[in-house]
């Protein structure tokens, strides 16, 4: 595919040549123009989040647009310096395409809403259409960029300095985490996603979030300690504030029982859509054994026996589930664990001594579960760290995050073992790992009873977190709600449940609408993310192999053609 | 543990008799006694739909067999698979089974399953037990992946190897489980000649390390030349059995194969 020396081709490239000048100087232009009117008013009323009336002063939604359309700009500026070789090696179109795509979403949604919200277009000021076009003229001039190859950056930089990109990355996500939640209004919280998830896209195409997750995995142990350290943070910025605090306890309470799952679901690969009752078991033995006025056993022992007690009784109810819904596969076995998930609600129901014995107060659930006390610690009360005073829901959080991080040990510990290799293997092809050797049953059950001990001690925290429990806190639906999270987060990772149990516990914390349609909303999701990323936010490896084994070979097939077209 | 193939006092290394196996009207495996001694190599050919496949799930408990009785050095076989392999029956299949989305090393550590003992807590806790366990199935994982010439693939997924190498593969996860008898079934289909010979070199180098193999072949060739003994099984039924060159000279054999004049047998 050489082609003749003075052939159409060869003008075809010249004219390729001036167009990329061209559409390089167009880009920059309306880069810099979208830069320019976030100094504009974009808005007559003043009611509309972020006041963008005030000229001169970037506000709300316009600091997203301001600092997109900066980063574009110097990046645009560095493919034409000699600084090309070093950041971006690959090229900028992708990585600029993606900004100015945030940069015209932004504008857009913003320009819309302020007509929207004030009562039509008319309450538009003329920076705000100036906005929309410089933000139009920066997206379509940055689709006529050349293509970029994929970068690579493998930069060894010391380990000292490396430690400190980890560090920074980390205490960035931090920031951002906490300044996202305290974004009142939704447009902007809306416009800060939007921002933010083209940043990060940018950061992929330029081949700086590779770097920065290599970089990661090279130091493994720094990293994961260093993300805990940073975890503990979080209480340090909420001060004395409940609320955030609250719902982070709520998220982790999720999170660990997510993780939990993600071993029965990701490693063991059995779709147990009745999970959530293990949580229900822990809490209830919580509830039970925590000294409150409405539970019908007056023992309360330590708090770390009752987590024991706690532990013990669910991996027992566990094996009991376990051992004959595990005998039926696929979707069977999705069905009869979502059968014993309710028996367990519908247990707990009766067990209110008109229908069965006096246990579990039925329908009514115990009120009034105390506070824990640990270790002399009493978890009701506000305690000063570091000279700051923090809200006493800041206990929990701490001692639900040494819990994430024991769950997260036995999830790693089993998945490199022979267990998650037997786990593997059965997930692959049951009937070659049991002729290989290994007991599928009995490697199920075990999969099965510990996601449940992990869901039960969970639960026992949870009991004193939520001071109130009832039956139908743990109904099908909640379990429907953790397997999105794994199937969203991703299948067998740890960070991916995370990641999936925060977006779906915060997202209906931000947005109202949300709130409102999160059956509608979930549902549409899991089916957007089953087409286009079946893996999840944050796939296993092994799991993105399957699902893409085909594009990466087209991929790898179309690389070959162009090296030896070259 | 020691190697399911060291102790050979107890008799022949595996024997059956009458197994029988009907699925439904169907009789797939009827009435067969078969019996391999120790560092035998026994082929056992028939024509398509012959019940080999069948039989060999029977043997390792894939089936539980309608009649008959198995024994493996004189212990009678449970129904579990994974018991026989515990008990030193090891096997490849005729449509390969990998697990493909693991690695070429990990495929042949899952082999070792039954023969390690860490439990979940031992996994969580990572003792010193834990961690020699875990060395000595490296190696020996490592060491029979070199043995079936696969050293230098250990890392690659085992969809990506090419046919043959998943065949050795194959050979190499049920050699992990230190098995006293291994049953190949098919081991060259779709291979080319030289791969075959390769095979064959194997089998042999198999024998060597104690084990007794059976391997159910139609290349006539290579069955010939490789087996001690043959076997022939010819709608469920063994039709005849002994060396090589009895066998190639039984009118009976080569009417099963080519057809008999009536050709009532195929369906
Ligand atoms: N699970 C089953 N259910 C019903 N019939 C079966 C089953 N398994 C095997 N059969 C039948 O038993 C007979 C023997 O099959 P088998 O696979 O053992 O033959 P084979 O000798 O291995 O043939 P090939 O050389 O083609 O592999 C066939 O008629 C087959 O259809
Ligand atoms: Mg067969």
């Amino acid at each position: 595919m050489s082609g003749g020396a003075n052939t159409p081709l060869r003008r075809l490239v010249e004219k390729g040549r001036a167009s990329t000048a061209t559409a390089r100087t167009a880009t920059l232009l309306g880069a810099a123009s979208s830069l320019a009117s976030t100094f504009l008013a974009w808005s007559y009323g003043s009611a509309f989040p972020g006041d963008l009336t005030i000229y001169g002063y970037p506000g709300g939604a316009q600091v997203h647009v301001l600092v997109l359309a900066a980063v574009a700009i110097a990046l645009l500026l560095i493919e034409v310096s000699p600084l090309r070789r070093v950041v971006t090696p690959g090229g900028v179109g992708g990585t600029v395409r993606v900004l100015a795509s945030g940069v015209f979403l932004i504008t857009a949604f913003t320009v819309l809403a302020i007509g929207v919200e004030l009562g039509g277009l008319i309450n538009v000021e003329w920076g705000g259409w100036v906005a929309l076009v410089a933000a139009a003229v920066f997206a379509v001039a940055a689709r006529l960029l050349p293509a970029d190859r994929p970068a690579v950056w493998s930069y060894r930089l010391p380990d000292w300095v490396e430690f400190l990109v980890i560090a920074v990355v980390l205490g960035l996500a931090l920031a951002a985490f906490v300044q996202a939640l305290a974004i009142p209004e939704w447009e902007i919280f809306l416009c800060y996603l939007v921002a933010l998830g083209a940043a990060l896209a940018a950061a992929w195409r330029l081949g700086l979030a590779a770097w920065i997750s290599a970089v990661g995995a090279r130091h493994r142990g720094v990293t994961v300690t260093a993300a805990f350290v940073v975890a503990a943070a979080f209480p340090f910025t909420q001060g004395s504030d409940n609320h955030w605090l609250n719902v982070m306890v709520n998220v982790g309470i999720f999170a660990t029982t997510a993780i939990g799952l993600n071993i029965v679901v990701g490693l063991a690969g059995l779709l147990d859509l009745g999970y959530v009752a293990f949580l229900g078991v822990g809490a209830y033995v919580g509830a039970l054994l925590s000294g409150a006025a409405a539970s019908s056993i007056g023992w309360n022992p330590p708090f770390a026996v009752t987590v024991v007690i706690g532990a013990v009784v669910t991996a027992i109810v566990g094996v009991i589930i376990g051992t004959p819904t595990l005998r039926v596969r696929g979707d069977y076995l999705a069905i009869v664990t979502l059968g014993f998930g309710e028996i367990f609600r519908i247990t707990v129901n009766n067990l209110d001594g008109s229908t069965g014995p006096q246990v579990t107060n039925g329908p009514n659930g115990i009120p009034g579960i105390p506070d824990l006390v640990f270790l002399g610690v009493d978890f009701g009360q506000s305690h000063t760290i570091f000279g700051m005073n923090l809200g006493y829901f800041a206990n929990y959080f701490f001692l639900e995050l040494v819990l994430i991080a024991f769950v997260i040990l036995v999830f790693s510990r089993m998945n490199n073992s022979r267990l998650g290799r037997a786990w593997l293997a059965i997930r692959e092809d049951e009937v070659a790992a049991q002729a290989a050797g290994i007991n599928t049953f009995r490697l199920k059950l075990l999969a099965f009873a510990l996601g449940a001990t992990l869901a039960g001690m969970a639960g026992t925290i949870q009991a004193h977190a939520i001071s109130s429990i009832t039956p139908d806190s743990y109904q099908f639906l909640n379990s429907a709600f953790l397997v999105a999270a794994v199937v969203l987060g991703g299948m067998g990772t740890v960070t991916g449940a995370m990641l999936g149990s925060v977006v779906l516990l915060l997202l209906p914390e931000k947005f109202r609408f949300f709130q409102d349609n999160k059956l509608l909303i979930f549902g549409l999701t899991l089916v957007l993310m089953m087409r286009f990323r079946p893996e999840g936010m944050i796939a296993n490896k092994r799991r993105q192999a399957e699902f893409h084994e085909e594009e990466i070979s087209e991929r790898l097939g179309r690389e070959a053609q162009a090296e030896g077209a070259r | 543990m020691k190697s399911a193939g060291e102790d050979t006092q107890r008799g022949p290394v595996l024997e059956a008799s009458g197994v029988t196996m009907r699925f439904g009207g169907l009789t797939a495996v009827d009435g067969v006694d078969f019996t391999v001694g120790e560092r035998e190599i026994v082929g056992l050919i028939g024509p398509n739909g012959a019940g080999k496949t069948t039989f060999f799930n029977c043997l390792t408990g894939m089936y539980v067999p309608t009649a008959g009785r198995v024994t493996y050095r004189g212990t009678p076989l449970s129904g579990k698979p994974h018991l026989v392999t515990k008990t030193g029956i090891a096997r490849t299949f005729q449509n390969i089974r990998l697990f493909p989305n693991m690695t070429a090393l990990e495929n042949v550590k899952v082999g070792r399953h039954c023969r390690t003992t860490v439990g979940a807590l031992s996994a969580l806790v990572r003792g010193p037990k834990y961690r020699r366990e875990e060395r000595e199935t490296e190696a020996r994982a490592r060491e029979l992946l070199d043995f079936v010439g696969l050293a230098d693939t250990s890392d690659g997924l085992a969809r990506n190897l090419s046919y043959g190498d998943q065949r050795r593969l194959e050979i190499a996860r049920a050699l992990a489980s230190d098995p006293g008898l291994l049953l190949l079934d098919e081991p060259t289909a779709g291979m080319n000649p030289q791969e075959t010979q390769q095979t064959k070199d194997l089998v042999f180098k198999i024998r060597e390390r104690g084990l007794a193999v059976v391997v159910i072949e139609h290349d006539m060739r290579f069955i010939f030349t490789l087996c001690d003994r043959v076997a022939v099984l010819v709608q469920g039924r063994k039709l005849t059995e002994g060396s090589p060159g009895e066998v190639q000279r039984d009118e009976r054999v080569i009417a099963a194969y080519i057809g008999t004049p009536a050709g009532s047998e195929q369906s």
